[in-house]
C-alpha cells in the first residue's frame, strides 16, 4: 500500500510544494498582520501610556480637557455588560444546543438550527437600533418596578437602581446576549453533537431518563469545549461596539447600579474618535491596545480549555 | 464596518477595530499620492471646458471674477451642523459651473480638520479652529479660515404644560451639572412668572460622541458663567465634558432630539435645524443685555454682529453683545490652504467660497442657517486675495 502512495507524492511533488507555501504565506500572513497592529498601536499609544503609566488601568477620571486618562470605568462598563450577556445568553444557548440535538425530532432539527444561526446575521447595528427604539424603553418601566419593589432591601437596592431613560449595563447586557446566543449555541450544537450515542444509549439502556442521560453522559462529555465555546462568545460581547454603543448609556461611572448608564471600551473609542485632539486620539489607542490584551487573554484561555478537553475525550475514549 | 463580520472569531474584530484605530498612519499614503493624480484629468479636459463655459455671464454671478472655471474636482469632509447647507450651496454653484464637482463628506470638525491636514481634501467645513499644537499637522503649509455661516444651538425641552420656558445662563449651567433637578425648582420659576412647572424630575440629555456642539454649547457656558464668569459652570469646554452621571446620553443632534421628544421631563441641546424638524420646544435664553431670546436666524445673525472677530477671521458667536442678540450661537468655516498646488482645483475653491458668501447667504436662510452679517462677509470676500494659485 505505502509504494503506490509514495509515487503519487512524487508525481505531484510540484503541486505539493506549492500548496505548502501558499498555505504558509496565508498561516504567516495572519501573523504579520496581528504583530503589525500590536506594534502600531502599542506606538500610538505609548505617549499615554507614559504620560500616564500604570494609572491608566486604576484611574476612574476620563477628562479629555485636562488630559486625564483613566481606563477603569470603561474596563468595568464592557466586563459588567459582557457577563451579564453570558449569565442570560449561556443557559439559552446549550438549552438550544441540547434541544436541537437530542429532544428536536430529526424532521424539524434543520429549521430549528436554521432559525437560531439566522439570529447571527443580524447586523450589530439593527440590534442596536431595537435596542434604543424598541427595548430601552420597555426596559425602563420594568427597572423602575424592580427599583421600586427592591427600594429599602440591603444589597438589591444597590443592584436594581434608579432608572433614566432604560439605557443601562442591563439593557446592554440583553442586547449583547442576543447577539453571542447564535455563536454559543451553534458552537455548543458542534460539541454536544460528538458525544458518542453508543454512550448515550448505553445511559439510557441501563435505565436513566432523558435528563439524567445529558446530565450524566452528554454534559460531562462536553464541558471544556462548552467552556470554549461560551469564552468565544465573551469575546465577541466585550469588542461590540456599535450596538453597546447606542444602548450603553455612554456615561462613565463605576457602580453596582446595574440600571445606571455606563459605558464599554469599544462603545466609547468609537464615539470619540472623530472629535478628539492628538492626545486624546493616542488615549483612545491605548484604550484600544488594553481591549485587544484582555480579549487575547480570553481567547488564549478558550483555546487552551478546548484543547485540553480535546485530549481528555480522545483519551477517554 | 464593524457591523458585519459575525461569523469571524473574535481576534479578528479586534484586529479591525484596531486597525480603524491606527488608519491615521495608513491614510497618509493615498493623501501624498492623490494631489498627483488627481490634476491629470483637469488638464486633458480643460479644452472643452473653455468652450462649453460660454456663459461667462452666469460665472460671474456665481461670483467668479477669473472668468470659466476649467474642470477640476474638489473634495471635502467635515462639520456634519453644516452639511445640509454645502449640499444646497454645492448643488447651485455647480449648476452654473458644470465642469466642477464637489464631493462634501461629513464625518465631523475633527475629521475634517484631520483630512485636511493630512491633504486628503481640498478644503475642510470646521465648527472649531485649529488648535495651535496641530497647526504644524498642516502637511500643505498656512491656512485660511472662511466664516460660512451661523446658527442657534437651542435648548431644547418637553416639559408637561411648559409651552415657554426662559432660562439664564447659570439656570442652565446648574440643570446641566444636576444642581437643579425638578421642573418645578424656585431658581427655574424665577424667571418663569404664570408658567405652571410640573413637579417633575429633570432628564438631562448630552451628546454621547465628540461633537462641535457640544463644544460651542460648554463654550457659551464657560464664557457667561464659567471660568469667565462667576464660576458656577465648572465642567470647562469642549467636544466631550465630564457629564455629572446621572445624566443620559444620546448620539448625533438627531439623537438627542428624539431622545427629548421620547423622554418626559427631558432638556438638552440641539442644533436649530434638527429641533425645529423633531417638533421640539426650545427655551428663551438671557443673553449679555439681560434679555431673554428665542433662537431665531436673526438672532444668530445678531449674535455674529456682535462677535469679537480676529484678524484671521475666527471668533466665537456665542454669548456675544447685542441687544437682540441669541447666545447660543454657533459658527462654521471653510478652511483652506493659502498656497493652492492646482490651478484648477484653486480656482474652483476659489470661486466655491466667493459664491458661499454671496449667493449662498441668500439660500442659507431657506434651509435653517443664518447668513453672516455683511461687514464680515465683506471681510471674507476680501480675504480670497490671499489664496495664492500656480500659474
Amino acid at each position: 500500500m505505502s509504494s503506490p502512495a509514495l509515487d503519487l507524492r512524487a508525481s505531484k511533488g510540484g503541486g505539493e510544494t506549492g500548496f505548502r507555501g501558499l498555505a504558509l504565506a496565508a498561516g504567516a500572513f495572519v501573523l504579520v498582520i496581528l504583530g503589525a497592529i500590536a506594534i502600531v498601536t502599542t506606538s500610538k499609544a505609548w505617549p499615554t501610556f507614559r504620560l500616564m503609566g500604570l494609572d491608566f488601568f486604576t484611574t476612574k477620571r476620563w477628562s479629555a480637557i485636562d488630559h486625564i486618562y483613566g481606563a477603569t470605568a470603561f474596563i468595568f462598563g464592557t466586563i459588567v455588560s459582557s457577563i451579564i450577556a453570558l449569565l442570560l445568553a449561556v443557559p439559552v444557548s446549550i438549552g438550544i444546543a441540547l434541544f436541537t440535538t437530542q429532544i428536536v425530532p430529526a424532521k424539524f432539527r434543520k429549521p430549528v438550527t436554521y432559525a437560531v444561526d439566522l439570529l447571527a446575521v443580524i447586523p450589530s447595528v439593527v440590534f442596536g437600533l431595537w435596542g434604543i427604539s424598541v427595548l430601552a424603553p420597555k426596559m425602563d418601566g420594568f427597572y423602575k418596578l424592580l427599583n421600586r419593589t427592591f427600594d429599602g432591601i440591603p444589597l438589591l437596592n444597590k443592584l436594581f437602581g434608579p432608572s433614566a431613560g432604560g439605557k443601562s449595563f442591563f439593557t446592554a447586557g440583553i442586547i449583547l446576549a442576543l447577539m453571542i446566543t447564535p455563536i454559543i449555541s451553534s458552537l455548543s450544537r458542534e460539541i454536544v453533537d460528538t458525544c458518542p450515542p453508543g454512550e448515550r444509549e448505553g445511559a439510557l439502556a441501563l435505565g436513566a431518563t432523558q435528563w439524567e442521560m445529558i446530565r450524566g453522559v452528554v454534559i460531562p462529555h462536553s464541558k471544556g469545549g462548552l467552556v470554549g465555546a461560551i469564552m468565544l462568545g465573551l469575546g465577541r460581547a466585550m469588542g461590540e461596539t456599535i450596538a453597546a454603543t447606542l444602548v450603553i448609556g455612554s456615561s462613565p461611572q463605576i457602580t453596582a447600579d446595574l440600571f445606571g448608564a455606563g459605558n464599554s471600551m469599544p462603545a466609547f473609542i468609537a464615539s470619540q474618535w472623530g472629535e478628539a485632539d492628538t492626545p486624546t486620539k493616542s488615549a483612545l489607542i491605548a484604550l484600544a491596545v488594553t481591549l485587544f490584551l484582555i480579549t487575547l487573554v480570553v481567547n488564549i484561555v478558550a483555546t487552551r480549555t478546548v484543547a485540553r478537553s480535546q485530549l481528555r475525550s480522545a483519551g477517554g475514549r | 464596518m464593524i457591523l458585519t463580520k459575525r461569523s469571524v472569531p473574535v481576534l479578528g474584530l479586534v484586529a479591525l477595530s484596531l486597525a480603524a484605530g491606527a488608519c491615521g498612519s495608513s491614510t497618509k499614503v493615498t493623501s501624498a499620492s492623490s494631489p498627483a493624480t488627481t490634476p491629470a484629468p483637469a488638464v486633458t479636459t480643460a479644452k472643452p471646458a473653455d468652450t462649453t463655459a460660454a456663459p461667462a455671464v452666469t460665472t460671474a454671478k456665481a461670483g467668479a471674477a477669473m472668468g470659466p472655471l476649467k474642470a477640476a474636482t474638489l473634495n471635502a469632509s467635515g462639520s456634519t451642523f453644516t452639511k445640509a447647507f454645502y449640499e444646497a450651496a454645492i448643488a447651485d454653484f455647480t449648476k452654473v459651473n458644470k465642469d466642477v464637482k464637489i464631493n462634501y463628506g461629513g464625518g465631523g470638525s475633527g475629521k475634517g480638520r484631520t483630512d485636511l491636514a493630512d491633504q486628503i481634501t481640498d478644503w475642510a467645513g470646521s465648527d472649531g479652529t485649529v488648535k495651535d499644537e496641530d497647526k504644524a499637522k498642516f502637511k500643505g503649509g498656512e491656512f485660511l479660515y472662511f466664516p460660512v455661516v451661523v446658527a442657534p444651538i437651542t435648548v431644547s425641552y418637553n416639559a408637561d404644560g411648559v409651552d415657554k420656558l426662559n432660562l439664564t445662563p447659570t439656570v442652565i449651567a446648574k440643570i446641566f451639572q444636576a444642581e437643579i433637578t425638578k421642573w418645578n425648582d424656585p431658581a427655574i420659576a424665577a424667571d418663569n412668572a404664570g408658567v405652571k412647572l410640573p413637579d417633575a424630575g429633570i432628564v438631562v440629555v448630552h451628546r454621547s460622541d465628540g461633537s462641535g456642539t457640544t463644544e460651542n454649547f460648554t463654550k457659551f457656558l464657560d464664557a457667561s458663567v464659567g471660568s469667565k464668569g462667576d464660576g458656577t459652570w465648572k465642567l470647562k469646554s469642549g467636544s466631550t465634558v465630564e457629564w455629572p452621571t446621572t445624566t443620559t446620553a444620546a448620539e448625533g443632534n438627531g439623537g438627542v432630539a428624539k431622545a427629548i421628544k421620547d423622554t418626559k421631563g427631558a432638556i438638552g441641546y440641539v442644533d436649530f435645524s434638527d429641533a425645529k424638524a423633531t417638533g421640539l420646544k426650545f427655551a428663551s435664553i438671557q443673553n449679555q443685555a439681560k434679555a431673554f431670546i428665542a433662537p431665531t436666524l436673526e438672532g444668530a445673525s445678531a449674535a455674529a454682529e456682535g462677535a469679537e472677530v480676529k484678524p484671521d477671521l475666527t471668533f466665537f458667536a456665542g454669548w456675544a453683545k447685542g441687544d437682540k442678540a441669541y447666545p447660543i450661537a454657533a459658527q462654521t468655516w471653510i478652511i483652506v490652504y493659502k498656497k493652492q498646488t492646482d490651478k484648477a482645483k484653486g480656482e474652483a475653491t476659489k470661486t466655491f467660497i466667493n459664491y458661499v458668501l454671496t449667493d449662498g447667504q441668500k439660500t442659507a436662510k431657506d434651509i435653517d442657517y443664518a447668513p453672516l452679517p455683511k461687514a464680515l462677509a465683506d471681510k471674507a470676500i476680501a480675504q480670497l486675495a490671499m489664496i495664492e494659485i500656480p500659474a
